[in-house]
């Protein structure tokens, strides 16, 4: 696939982190951490890795990217109106009455493909996109962007099983693999143990990369595509709250927006950070 | 009714018939089972339809999440399983993932009701009327007999959007006819009357058919309306049934709590208040039994409707 090079896709991270905090600022709330954490990740599926149309979003030979970890959509919406999805206007719009821009994701806004928020559905649904593409004989891919605690949950190992029994080696499973959740450090929380054992043991193949490097992200998703008879999952390490020093790694920013000076001296960092690229 | 030779069906048998029906006409038809593909009768287009059957094993949530995917990629999925772990274990998923979505899921969820029989609480879905009808987008149907399981299963294929058909183990009086009128959402009078309406879904109809039979020996003129589908529910119907007899019975093999007496007397209190009387499970889980034991140990036979009935009259005004 041709695409810019990784520096302009560089930009393009710090751009949408600038997007993503002055959305949260307006919205007044939302969820800072585990939006900046998946930047990258998204940067390197919406100009790299999916196969998409932004004119035509319901286009049939798409490939699917469905975020499960819903609360992180103030990333996606960044990702989907830089894109050319909706209007960037739109995204000042973010939890407002009225707005298309949920709290969490509405099918209905173009280039969202489910509505999700409840965490842990997700994997499931990506399984059925992907065995009715095989009943259609249709190439496409599934992508799907599950965060780390969100694979507390019970429906995520149920649908890794199924996804390894009918070897849907269309489906595509991303970890934002920052580390925490909620009510602290995932190891803290309830210890998931052996992490890419569990995953491998469950039937994947899986990839392990630095979630914030754009160019080890694309080779990743490439080496994914060339997985036949399994599917496979992206272990990316991240860092939640990427990009802002005061925000990186706290588990207090998971769920709230940033205050005025705090947006401030947040658009500061970021915009020294876009000099220095 | 009461008098006739009926054959004894169970509706979930309906459903299989009419889910083969459907997969010979209809290429987009897909089915998943979570190990319960005899029971549900979703084996029978299995053997037919082998590539288009899924079985996701034990796995309610993720099966209703599938289901899910297969919908938005325009095929019409049917989820099968026991109305229990249907329509209580997957309920978030139902909700978040199909309902939200407004997606063409068809939900199946048989062995409903305490006609399950010796499984016990567990297994006896008291709830699934209650636990759908609060979900907007759900349409649910609790079809009285086998042949109109059947023709609620092609029917719902019609309807685009979630579905929730309620379905019995158990054999029940095959009540209705081809000729008989069946569209979803609009009730069917099976006897017309004027000093009361019961109203009744699944196989109690039958039993309130022959609570009609016994009321008529004491001079009572009930009218019978099968109410196949508690939502989007004939509320026209309910409205005349109100204000015509003036006093209304509700009759359902599932808790009265929320369920299909609860959403009759919405809007009967709404638009023309009147009695209402419930026949229904009171706050309990169901027990081990055989389902013909069942239905006298929970009050759930006509002449538990006679009295149901005889009540709602003494207190019309
Ligand atoms: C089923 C469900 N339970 C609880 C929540 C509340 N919740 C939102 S985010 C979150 C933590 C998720 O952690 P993780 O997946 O690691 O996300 P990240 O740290 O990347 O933001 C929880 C518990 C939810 N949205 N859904």
């Amino acid at each position: 696939m041709n695409h810019p090079n990784i520096r302009e896709l560089q930009k393009k991270a710090i751009e949408i982190r600038k997007d993503i905090l002055k959305m949260l600022t307006l919205a007044g709330s939302g969820h800072t951490g585990g939006s900046l954490s998946i930047v990258e990740i998204l940067v390197a599926l919406y100009y790299h890795a999916l196969k998409n149309d932004p004119n035509n979003p319901k286009w049939k030979e798409r490939d699917y990217f469905l975020l499960s970890k819903g609360h992180g959509c103030p990333a996606l919406y960044a990702v989907l109106a830089e894109k050319g999805y909706f209007n960037r206007e739109d995204l000042w719009k973010l939890r407002k009455l009225g707005s298309m821009l949920q709290g969490h994701p509405q099918l209905g806004l173009p280039g969202i493909e489910i509505s999700s928020g409840s965490l842990g559905q997700g994997l499931s649904i990506a399984n059925g996109i992907a065995l009715a593409a095989r009943l259609d004989k249709s190439d496409i891919r599934v992508y799907c962007l599950l965060g780390d605690g969100e694979t507390n949950e019970g429906q995520v190992w149920e649908a890794a099983m199924t996804a390894a029994h009918y070897k849907l080696d269309n489906v595509c499973a991303i970890i934002d693999f920052n580390k925490l959740q909620i009510d602290g450090f995932c190891c803290d929380v309830k210890d998931m143990g052996a992490y890419f054992d569990k995953w491998k043991n469950f039937g994947w193949e899986t990839i392990e990369t630095d979630g914030h490097d754009i160019k080890k992200l694309m080779n990743a998703f490439d080496k994914a595509k060339t997985i036949k008879g399994m599917p496979a999952v992206i272990i990316a390490h991240t860092i939640k709250g990427k990009g802002v020093s005061f925000v990186e790694n706290k588990v207090e920013w998971h769920g709230i927006a940033p205050k005025k000076e705090e947006y401030e001296r947040a658009m500061k960092e970021l915009d020294e950070a876009l000099g220095k690229i | 009714m009461a008098g006739e030779k009926l054959k004894m069906v169970p509706t979930r048998d309906g459903f299989g018939e009419g889910l083969i029906e459907l997969g010979r006409k209809n290429k987009d038809i897909v089915v998943l089972s979570a190990d319960l593909t005899d029971s549900t009768r979703a084996n029978w287009f299995k053997k037919e339809f082998p590539e288009r059957f899924f079985g996701l094993g034990v796995a309610e949530q993720d099966m209703i999440g599938t289901a899910a995917g297969f919908a938005l990629m325009g095929k019409i999925p049917f989820a099968c399983t026991f109305g229990v772990f249907a329509s209580g274990r997957a309920w978030d998923q139902i909700r978040v993932s199909v309902a939200y979505m407004n997606l063409n899921v068809k939900i199946i969820g048989t062995h409903g009701g305490i006609s399950v029989g010796p499984d016990g609480a567990t297994h006896q879905a008291l709830e699934e009327i209650s636990l759908m009808r609060i979900l907007p987008n759900m349409t649910i149907i609790v079809p009285c007999d086998a042949l109109e399981a059947k023709r609620a299963t092609i029917e719902s294929v019609n309807l685009k959007g979630p579905v929730y058909i309620r379905l019995g183990r158990s054999g029940a009086h095959v009540i209705t006819k081809e000729s008989d009128p069946f569209k979803i959402g609009k009730a069917v009078c099976l006897k017309d009357g004027k000093d009361l309406t019961i109203f009744a879904c699944g196989q109690m109809v039958y039993e309130a058919a022959l609570a009609c039979d016994e009321l008529k020996k004491d001079g009572i003129d009930a009218r019978l309306v099968n109410m196949h589908t508690p939502k989007p529910i004939d509320k026209d119907c309910i409205i005349k049934a109100a204000s015509q007899t003036g006093a209304i019975v509700a009759v359902e093999e599932h808790t009265i709590a929320g369920g299909f007496g609860s959403a009759i007397a919405e809007v009967v209190i709404e638009n023309c208040p009147v009695p209402v009387k419930f026949v229904g499970i009171r706050d309990r889980f169901g027990v081990s039994g055989e389902p013909d034991e069942l239905f006298e140990h929970f009050g759930l036979r006509a002449k538990n409707i006679v009295q149901a009935a005889k009540e709602a009259l003494a207190m019309k005004r």
